[in-house]
């Protein structure tokens, strides 16, 4: 095989590390703030909201780690990757 | 209505963690690839500046010492300036990369005001205790962005600078005001609470 081939290759590998670190930044904080709930579930006012103040329903840390996640996920992760790729094609 | 500081913290926290996130996708594609959308390329900027502008309602309505006043003040100020500041280089209306300056005088001067406006030592309780890591954490923290300014490539400080945000929003989540730290916890500083 040609070492153009190989480092081609390990280009290939390189790119698709970086899209891939790209797109696990938003689930990994999700995960985060899922397991914080399975720690801290009282802080999950919702599953029992009887009695709760406005400000411990209104803002439960753990849900706002997963909806940092998820506004990262799903609103600044898909055109990182888009223009990454793009980026690495020469367009 | 007023909520109790640590649902502050919590809010802040997630702004800084947001700050965080973005600033690593940024070190992991690079600028070119970052700035390729315009309204990406203003985001993290502009959620600083705007986490200065909610720090003044903070200022007016968390003020229980003149030196808690003069501490949010403080970082009102220097947030909305870091954050003005990379928002005028991207525009283009500011010029000179020593404007990046400011955001090492904003981690140094934050930092620096966690830890002047922290009356109580290290293990009176969670807040004081966190109160002090982050002074320090920022200003230790202060070199990434300092170095950035005259190695602006640099991978390196670039994920260093990303993750002493990502870093700081731990922090912040993991206050609690009224709590233990590692077992301690003044009998001077009331009942603990959840």
């Amino acid at each position: 095989m040609s070492t153009q081939l190989l480092s081609e290759r390990a280009a290939v590998r390189y790119r698709t590390a970086r899209a891939r670190l790209i797109s696990t930044l938003g689930p990994a904080t999700m995960l985060g703030g899922v397991l914080w709930a399975f720690l801290q579930p009282y802080r999950i006012t919702l599953l029992h909201p009887y009695g709760q103040g406005f400000w411990w329903l209104a803002i439960e840390p753990p849900l706002l780690v997963i909806v940092a996640g998820i506004v990262f996920a799903f609103l600044v992760a898909p055109g990182v990757i888009e223009d990454l790729e793009e980026h690495e094609d020469g367009l | 209505m007023q909520p109790p500081a640590e649902f502050v913290h919590w809010m802040f926290a997630t702004g800084v963690l947001l700050v965080g996130l973005c600033l690593l996708a940024q070190a992991v594609v690079g600028d070119e690839v970052w700035r390729r959308r315009a309204w990406r390329a203003y985001l993290w900027p502009s959620l600083a500046f705007a986490m200065g502008v909610f720090m003044w309602p903070v200022m007016v309505f968390f003020t229980n010492s003149t030196i808690h006043m003069l501490a949010h003040g403080s970082w009102a100020q220097v947030l909305m300036l870091a954050g003005g500041a990379e928002l005028g280089l991207i525009r283009g209306k500011l010029h000179s990369p020593y404007w990046r300056l400011t955001m090492p005088l904003m981690f140094a001067v934050s930092g620096s005001a966690f830890l002047i406006h922290e009356q109580n030592s290290w293990f009176f309780a969670r807040a004081a205790f966190l109160h002090h890591l982050i002074g320090w954490t920022l200003v230790i923290g202060a070199v990434f962005p300092l170095l950035l300014v005259f190695r602006p490539r640099s991978q390196l400080w670039r994920t260093g600078f990303a993750l002493t945000f990502v870093v700081l929003s731990v922090m912040l989540y993991s206050d609690r005001d009224l709590a233990p730290v590692f077992g301690h916890l003044s009998p001077e500083a009331g009942a603990q609470h959840r």
